[in-house]
């Protein structure tokens, strides 16, 4: 196995504000090491998206972004709820986010959808009670 | 179109980013719903909103847009203008509506990037 960059983060569910820290974060490293900016703004994008469900639906959790020289690995692992249907909440428009949330300008049923978009390979897994981890790749 | 001529053409005020005024956006998008902005994606872009919350910035970060205008007289709390600071975002102020602001930047050149019409 080729080597790689490890960059952890755990995401703080309790404040709404700071969502979206460890993207930016991650944005700045990928950028320090040169990659091109679509593929940053791919990786940002969605990990952005999945930080942002991580603190509506599941108080947190924690994201892992694997850089490797021909890809990079995201994955964000939460204890929430889990999702029950997945192939309707893949669905553009289908939200569960409750209505403080869609007034910040969150919760249009876009999210996992812009995931799937802005990725090349995308993975759910999810037990309902147990938590959700999603794994997606972006290839360089 | 340079981000001073959009100060011009909506007669806003510059919240922070004034070294940045010479930048060049190429397109624009109007929207509160923080996903259907990231669903779009254009460089050099320009975001039109009613929103004021950090999260606006970030979004616009990811997208690597230049500049926020914040519509309909409405100003950002103080830790939000320095978020954008700290992005290199330049955030402006008018007192139009979304529909307006959009619609004059829209007549004088600014393609949204159009599904219909390209």
């Amino acid at each position: 196995m080729a080597d790689f960059v490890r960059l952890e983060y755990k995401i703080d569910g309790e404040n709404f504000t700071s969502a979206g820290e460890a993207s930016v974060m991650v944005k700045r490293n990928l950028r320090q090491m040169g990659f091109d900016p679509e593929v940053i703004r791919k990786v940002s994008v969605a990990m952005y998206e999945g930080e942002i469900n991580m603190v509506i639906h599941a108080k947190g959790g924690v994201a892992t972004v694997d850089v490797y020289d021909d890809r990079i690995v995201i994955v964000l692992a939460d204890e929430g709820p889990g999702i029950p249907d997945i192939e309707l909440a893949m669905q553009a428009g289908y939200s569960t986010a409750p209505d403080n949330i869609r007034s910040l300008g969150f919760g249009a049923g876009m999210g996992l959808p812009n995931m799937k978009k802005y990725t090349d390979e995308m993975k759910i897994e999810s037990v309902v009670g147990v938590g959700t981890t999603i794994t997606m790749v972006v290839y360089v | 179109m340079k981000i001073s001529e959009i100060v011009k053409l909506l007669d806003a005020q510059v919240l922070c980013g004034e070294d940045q005024l010479e930048g060049e956006v190429k397109s624009a998008c109007g929207c509160d719903m923080m996903s259907d902005v990231l669903a779009f994606v254009k460089e050099q872009a320009v975001l039109l909103t009613g929103l004021c919350n950090p999260q606006v910035v970030r979004t616009a970060q990811m997208m690597d847009m230049r500049c926020i205008v914040f519509v309909r007289g409405k100003r950002p709390p103080a830790e939000v203008v320095e978020l954008a600071r700290k992005a290199e975002i330049v955030l402006l102020a008018t007192e139009e509506r979304l529909y307006v602001a959009c619609g004059i930047l829209y007549t004088n050149g600014l393609s949204g990037g159009s599904v219909l019409h390209g």
